[in-house]
């Protein structure tokens, strides 16, 4: 990879290169201290947890259409495989940007191929992000808010892509690097913007073969494929198995080696029992979290005193040691994720300062008692924790922070809801308070506090408040040009949400477990089960 | 028998368009859509444009009745649109999960009349004796035990004991029959089991009831072998509740099996339908309800048909 110039701005991603490096001393099996020689041959069999909605990554918001149908794309740039958060090129050879950040081109590979033979060139590039930045009439694009520095797309020759923004951005070669931001073919794109909702043409290493709508999904290596000797495996098959129990026994009973989304400690316990040695268990800090959103618009959660005492009573760590015993939650973290790769988690003495993240839990519930006796909050006083009805991490959750609440004299009642009226209940504010969650692809700032923006600036933002400060922060952090700068904006954010406003504020961050038959090599566990799923390091010993 | 036919066959269109009519109000009224679930399931960021954009793709953004017309002008042409959340074809989506659903309900019916009419039989037959006994406790604790419990222990024997587990993709029957029965058979045990368990209990009481008759009683005294008075006679009269229950049970399997399509990872109509539901897919839902529909008015059609040629007495006018 050549990186021709690069603006002192940058320093963040330098940053990150090298961590990533450091990373890499530590890697667990299967990854990249793998000593033995790749195999070539073999069909990897995976479970897949629900069923892929249409084909069309620009579209989708789910791990279940990632996770079988990334093997037959290739993308601009990826995440390191083997040493996230290192951004490396897939069919970028290599890329630059200007001085003033506004300009960024990258050089195509010369034979990358799409699967009918075709060569990819820049035009299929810029056709894929006009997609995403600009869909046409009646096409949707999930992630194209994120592209908004994005001025125009530019292709000088038929290997040159460039990238004009309107303002400098700390994460554009991240949202580059995107897993489901799949390279489409222009000219297909050109008859029928749609076409690859339901088909499947990409230049990746894996060839579709077959899908079975609710069964499975069957890929073949791409003998084309651009990087000589990948794939290593002969074709994979993706199996669909919606329920935690058959896919624990798929694991078990071999018939599927591999689940890339993870499972529950009580799962990978059952695994591990039952298979033994023959299972590899590898585990990451997760990009995934839950948060208590409180609607700040019905009385008494509009007081700050009393959002700041909802937090207060909540034992974070005592939840970390309790409810990681049980289920996926596990790391107190702020507003970004703790834990290896996470160039912006908030240092342990930092977060403690926090309101609701000390570890005094008697100080902070005394304290939280006298801010609901300031505020007019009656003894006893009662209302609603909406929730999903999940049992495992969100109805523990909701559990436990209804308990966490009964000890400063609130009486709160849990109600789990079915998807539908859950989502229809946050979106309308038709609750008091609820347990919501979020999960990214990276580490990233722009995404882990896009949920946070004023709510009619963020549809995410269920909590229903408006607050100028936040956004101006978002804008500023957005286009620092310089890493320490942007931290401190971001610390600054972090403070005005979970502290002096206590707006909504996150409960734990995830642990992904993935336990796999020691046989499959090569795949390396990420923070994202959105990431590094195009399986081309993937072999299988004998 | 004719005009009884036509007649029966012409009254499922009235039913059938109530049932439609229901399954489209109720959807509608329940919470959620599936924009919703689509793109702020996953925490996407969905701003409310892209919502409406997908929104009006799908239909939703037209009235009411504009909505149910064209879904009734698309029945009446056999085209049921396409799922709302895959965007592929109704007929093409129910199909690939009919073949396996109809199997397990046909592999199903077959254990159960294997088990329950040989056994009820025999326990009324040895009414009070050890036998009898040994048929009730078998019938009552099949009763009792969920088929989707059955199918867990059978699943947990197969791992725990030999380490193995059936496939969990389906291949038909016309392709690979072992392959297609080493799948099925188990479902179609556990299900089965339960299935024959209310059938046993009906066979018993009828036969016994039969027994009792006047004309028994006549084929005996005329001296009938017993085999001949029990098959030509008694069984065949008794077997009208009989087959009333397997008919209704048979419907009820073709979208029932929930549970047991999700422990042996089926990819069934059951599934698909709790599925549609849960993802509010309108179109997918309000498909299966009538397929479910049909079925039921269709079994009991030939169940009724099936009266008339067990009972000459019964005349269809």
């Amino acid at each position: 990879m050549r990186v021709t110039e690069r603006p002192g701005w940058h320093a963040a991603i330098t940053a990150s290169t090298i961590f990533s490096l450091a990373l890499l001393l530590f890697s667990p099996p299967g990854g990249a201290a793998e000593k033995e020689n790749p195999r070539s041959g073999g069909e990897l069999v995976f479970a897949v947890g629900e069923t892929p909605p249409s084909y069309d990554g620009h579209r989708e918001t789910t791990f279940a259409m990632l996770h079988p149908i990334a093997p037959h794309y290739s993308t601009l740039l990826r995440f390191d495989p083997q040493g996230y958060p290192k951004i490396i090129g897939d069919v970028a050879e290599s890329w630059s940007a200007s001085k003033d950040g506004l300009t960024y081109t990258f050089k195509i590979r010369k034979g990358v191929k799409f699967h009918d033979g075709s060569e990819l060139t820049s035009k299929d590039v810029k056709a894929t992000y006009d997609k995403i930045i600009l869909p046409p009439q009646g096409v949707a694009s999930a992630r194209k808010a994120y592209y908004d520095m994005v001025d125009r797309i530019e292709t000088p020759d038929i290997y040159t892509v460039v990238f004009h923004l309107k303002y400098p951005s700390a994460s554009l070669l991240a949202n580059l690097a995107s897993p489901w931001n799949f390279i489409y073919k222009a000219e297909i794109l050109e008859k029928d913007p749609r076409w690859y909702e339901k088909n499947i043409m990409g230049s990746g290493p894996f060839t579709f073969v077959e899908y079975v709508p609710g069964s499975h999904w069957v890929g073949k290596k791409n003998p084309n494929y651009f990087m000589k000797g990948r794939p290593y495996l002969d074709g994979y098959k993706a199996i669909f198995i919606r329920d935690t129990a058959p896919r624990v026994a798929a694991i078990r009973s071999g018939q599927a080696l591999i689940e890339f989304r993870g499972f529950n400690p009580a799962a990978k316990e059952d695994i591990v029992k039952a298979l033994g040695d023959k299972v590899v268990v590898q585990e990451s800090p997760w990009i995934c979290n839950l948060t208590v959103t409180i609607n700040n618009e019905k009385k008494p959660f509009d007081d700050v005193r009393v959002r700041r005492a909802l937090t207060l009573a909540i034992d974070r760590w005592e939840a970390s040691k309790a409810l990681s015993q049980i289920s996926l939650m596990k790391y107190v973290g702020g507003l970004f994720r703790p834990g290896a790769g996470s160039q912006y988690a908030t240092p342990e003495a930092e977060l403690t300062k926090l309101a609701g993240f000390g570890k005094n839990i008697e100080a902070a519930r005394k304290e939280a008692r006298r801010l609901l006796k300031e505020a007019g909050v009656p003894e006893g006083f009662s209302f609603t924790l909406k929730n999903r009805n999940v049992r495992e991490p969100y109805e523990v959750t909701g559990v436990f922070v209804i308990d966490q609440w009964r000890q400063i004299g609130l009486n709160v009642t849990h109600m789990p809801q079915e998807g539908g009226p859950y989502f229809n209940d946050f979106r309308q504010g038709n609750y008091e308070t609820g347990i919501d969650f979020n999960c990214d692809f990276m580490d990233e700032p722009d995404y882990q506090l896009l949920k946070f923006l004023s709510s009619d600036k963020s549809p995410l933002n269920y909590a229903r408040y408006k607050d100028s400060v936040l956004d101006d922060l978002y804008e500023k952090q957005g286009r620092a040009t310089n890493a320490k700068e942007r931290l401190k904006l971001l610390r600054q954010f972090e403070k005005r949400v979970l502290d002096e406003q206590a707006y909504q504020f996150h409960i734990l961050w995830w642990q992904r477990i993935i336990p796999h038959w020691a046989k499959v090599k090569g795949w390396k566990i990420t923070p994202s089960h959105y990431l590094n799923q195009d399986l081309r390091e993937i072999w299988l010993a004998e | 028998m004719h005009q009884y036919i036509l007649k029966r066959l012409l009254l499922m269109i009235p039913t059938l368009l109530g049932v439609a009519v229901l399954v489209f109000l109720m959807l509608r009224v329940a919470p959620g859509d599936i924009v919703e679930l689509k793109y702020a399931g996953t925490g996407a960021f969905a701003p409310k444009e892209v919502l409406d954009q997908e929104r009006a793709q799908l239909g939703l953004d037209k009235p009411l009745w504009h909505q149910f017309l064209s879904w009734m002008w698309g029945i009446v042409r056999f085209d049921f649109g396409n799922s709302m959340w895959t965007g592929r074809p109704i007929t093409y989506e129910i199909w690939i999960r009919l073949e396996l659903s109809l199997e397990l309900a046909l592999m199903a019916t077959l254990v159960a009349v294997l088990l329950s009419i040989p056994l009820g039989t025999l326990a009324a037959l040895k009414q009070d004796t050890w036998v009898d006994y040994f048929v009730r406790i078998f019938s009552i604790a099949g009763l009792s035990i969920p088929s989707f419990w059955l199918g867990i222990i059978i699943i947990l024997g197969f791992l725990i004991f030999v380490k193995w587990l059936p496939p969990l993709t389906f291949t038909s029957f016309w392709v690979d029959p072992k392959a297609n029965l080493t799948q099925l058979i188990w479902p179609a045990l556990a299900v089965g089991y339960r299935y024959s368990a209310v059938a046993t209990r009906m066979t018993r009481s009828a036969v016994l009831e039969v027994l009792r008759e006047d004309y028994i009683r006549t084929a005996r005294a005329k001296g009938l072998w017993e085999r001949v008075v029990l098959t030509r006679h008694a069984l065949k009269n008794a077997l009208l509740p009989v087959i009333t229950v397997i008919g209704l049970e048979f419907a009820f399997l073709i979208g029932g099996l929930v549970v047991t399509e999700q422990v042996f990872n089926l990819n069934g109509i059951g599934m698909l339908f709790v599925e549609s539901i849960t993802r509010r897919d309108y179109t997918m839902t309000q498909a299966l309800v009538l397929l479910v529909s049909f079925s039921f008015i269709f079994v009991n059609f030939i169940v009724d048909l099936l009266y008339a040629w067990l009972d000459p007495r019964i005349r269809y006018q």
